[in-house]
Parts: C-alpha cells; structure tokens; sequence
C-alpha cells in the first residue's frame, strides 16, 4: 500500500501532515509507503525518514488544476499510490474537482463533497448555523475598505478579521480592522469575515464522518497553550455531553465525508458553546486522538480503501499534547535532491 | 444553604491535583481543600465539614466556619460545586 500524504510543513502554523502519518505508521495493521507530496522544498516532513519514504515536489493548485494533475499522475506512474490524503485548507477544492479522475488512475480518496465544503465556508457559515440551530457569532461579509464602515452598526468591537482560508486577527477600531483587512486580503484574497468577538475558553473538536451523517470518532480537547497565532501548543481531552452532541449534530447535518476540526469558544458568562469555525480537514493536534485511543487518520485510509470502520466508542479523558520544535541536521544533498529533481528518497 | 454537590466526574489525586473532564481546567489544592472536596465528595453537609476541619485541625470554629466558606463558593465560582 501507499499513501500519499500532503501538509508535511510544520514551522509555527503546523500543517496535519506529520501527525496523520505518525496516526497511519502506528496501525499494527498498516503495511506500506507514505509517499510525501510536498509545496515547498524545505517541509520538515519530507526530511524525517521516519515519517516518510518517499517525497515529491507538486505545483500549487491555483497555478492550474491541469499541471497539478499531471505532477500527480507522474508520481503515479512511479509509486502506484493506493490513496491520497490531503491535508491543507487551500488544496482541497483541487483534490476534490480532481477526484474522479484520481479514482481512474487507480487512486482512491475520501473527501468532502464540493457542495458540503461550500456550506461549512467561513462566509457562509453564520448563514448555515443559523438554519440549524447551532450558536456561532454574528458576522459579516468584507469585500472592500468601503464595507469596512459596516462593522461598528453591524458587530461591536472588539472583532475578529479573518481570512477565507487562513489568518485570523483581533480588531479593536475600525484602524486596526482596515491593517488586517489589507494584511490577510492580499495573501488570502475576498472575502474577509469580520465576526463577533466571543470572550471565553477556546475548545476544539477533531472528527471523522462517514460521508452519511454518522461520525466514526469525536474527541474534543481545551487548548491549554496558545500561541500568538492561536494556534494550541498543548491541549487535554476532555468530555463535555454538550460539545459532543453539538459536534454530532454538525457532522449529521452536513453528512461530512472525511476528517474536520470544529472550533468552539465557551462563552464565559452564558458558558454556551459557540461555533466558531469547521475546518475540512484533521487538525495538526489530531495525533492526541490517536493518543486518547481514536486512531482517525487510520480509519480515514481504511474508508479510503471502501472497508467497513466500526464507530469508536470511546477515548481517554485527560490525556495532554505538548508540542516542541526540533531541529533536524542532515546534508545538503537532501535539499539539492528536492529542489533540482522534486524528489527525495528517505530509503 | 448546607448541603452542595460536587460534580461526579470530578477526579483529585492523592497530590491533590484535581482535573474537571468536562472542562479541561486543573488547579492545586492543599491538604485542607483537598480533604474538603473528598468530603463534599462524599456528601457531607457544610457544617459536619466545618466539625472534621476544626476535629483535624489546630482551628477555631469561626476561622474554619470562613474559611471552608470562602473555599465553597470559589469551587461554586470555578463551576465545580453547586447548592443544593
């Protein structure tokens, strides 16, 4: 078996690669390669030869659904991968366009459908909480400076700005709203979402749905150590009766297919569970699920691979994930190899 | 105004180092407010409190009266109690 696995970066806003792999490798069942598919030459992923055996340079999607298509095709004809599991935001509308094409050469994936990534966007998820009865704060659409004016009728500062894909920035007056505006729309693009700013505990859920309204796993966690990215450093399992049927009722409502990290904010006052955001794929913390006794990312490949998975019953409350940075030395012909051939063999 | 329940899943190790599983929060308690939460654990009212505190403890009544008090409604505060 091979598994072509991307999001193998893991600088401060780590990508789920590494984690879904280390997941997979600890399958007594798994027997096989992880085929590293990799941005930029310098993914930590790539270069840990544990976690990968085989890695390739693939193009940007939004440089053309055609090229990226044919890099994958190439890295076929070469490893004969089983699955692919793509890990990243930004890619997935790709992977998903692709699918039926990736399924004819052989590759098999279990992905979210267009129609149900769209729902969960974050432009349109006030609408869809809305409609299913599900608190998230209020927000607004930005598409220019101009809408900026909105906020202060709409919302009340503080806000947070936040990117279509990526980026989140806290807005205290309607200065500081038009900087992120700026900052996150020339990396990311329109719309930006301005949104209420909830003040409490942050919570996320990392699941796995079965593309027919059932979730296969849950596990929620508190972030204990944030960074200045909001990204969690160190978190806990926890298990509150509320969280999980709210996260059940997510995955139902939108018979998610595949992985996803809910976002939640416990407001102080209320203690009401807020939505905060849906994001369609594992989250880099994902590997404390494997930890706490869901395997997710195995269970994913094995949905992947059309098998029957039986629903994980339970997990471990209290189990922590603390993060650290390592600094990996090796030759600099690794790093030639990927940057003049977009390959590297960690064999 | 006596009695309060402790939520069930509440566990506190022999360190006295509690864990909230539905919450995720911990905190540290000394000997004395460990030995507190394992007897509201085991249902004993406000005042049979007070009565092994002062009993265990070198404390007058009044002192250990605020004290277990003051305790209780930090734990109420914290979610991690409620009045009966």
């Amino acid at each position: 078996m091979n598994i072509a696995i991307t999001g193998l970066n893991n600088v401060d806003n780590p990508g789920p690669g590494v984690p879904v792999i280390r997941g997979i490798k600890d399958s007594p069942k798994f027997d096989g390669n992880i085929i590293g598919l990799m941005y930029d030459s310098l993914e930590p992923g790539a270069y840990l030869k544990d976690v990968t055996d085989r890695n390739y340079l693939i193009p940007y999607p939004a440089g053309g659904l055609e090229p990226f298509f044919e890099r994958i095709k190439y890295i076929n004809s070469k490893e004969k991968i089983d699955v692919i599991i793509p890990t990243l935001d930004a890619e997935l509308y790709a992977f998903i366009k692709l699918e039926s094409r990736l399924n004819q050469l052989g590759i098999k994936t279990f992905l979210p459908t267009l129609e149900h990534l769209n729902f969960r966007g974050k432009d349109k998820l006030s609408s869809y909480c809305e409609s299913n009865d599900i608190i998230a704060p209020r927000s607004i659409l930005i598409n220019s400076v101009k809408d900026l004016h909105q906020i202060p009728s709409e919302l009340s500062f503080p806000v947070a700005i936040k990117g279509i894909f990526y980026d989140a920035h806290i807005a205290h007056n309607i200065e500081e709203a038009r900087t992120h505006f700026n900052n996150i729309s020339s990396k990311w693009g329109l719309p930006i979402i301005a949104q209420e700013f909830i003040k409490g505990e942050e919570y996320n859920v990392v699941v796995l749905g079965d593309g027919n309204g059932g979730s296969i796993g849950t596990v929620p966690m508190k972030k204990l150590f944030i960074t200045d990215k909001g990204k969690a450093w160190a978190g806990v399992t926890i298990k509150d009766e509320i969280l999980l049927d709210i996260s059940d009722k997510i995955i139902s409502s939108l018979s998610w297919k595949g992985g996803a990290e809910l976002e939640f904010v416990k407001e102080k006052e209320s203690n009401k569970f807020y939505l905060l955001e849906i994001n369609p794929r594992f989250p880099a913390w994902v590997y404390l699920a494997v930890g706490a006794g869901q395997n997710l990312p195995y269970a994913l490949f094995e949905l992947a691979l059309g098998k029957e998975v039986d629903k994980f019953e339970d997990y471990e409350v209290g189990k922590i994930f603390i993060r650290y940075s390592w600094d990996l030395i090796t030759d600099i012909k690794k790093f030639e190899q990927i940057t003049v051939q977009g390959e590297l063999d960690n064999g | 105004m006596d009695k309060y329940k402790v939520s069930s899943n509440l566990a506190i190790s022999e360190n006295g180092f509690l864990f909230f599983p539905s919450t995720g929060d911990s905190f540290t308690l000394n000997e004395i407010g460990s030995s507190i939460v394992g007897l509201l654990k085991s249902k004993k009212s406000k005042s049979e409190i007070i009565e092994a505190i002062v009993e265990e403890y070198d404390i007058d009544e009044n002192s250990a009266e605020r004290d277990v008090t003051d305790f209780i409604t930090q734990l109420i505060n914290f979610n991690l109690a409620e009045e009966l």
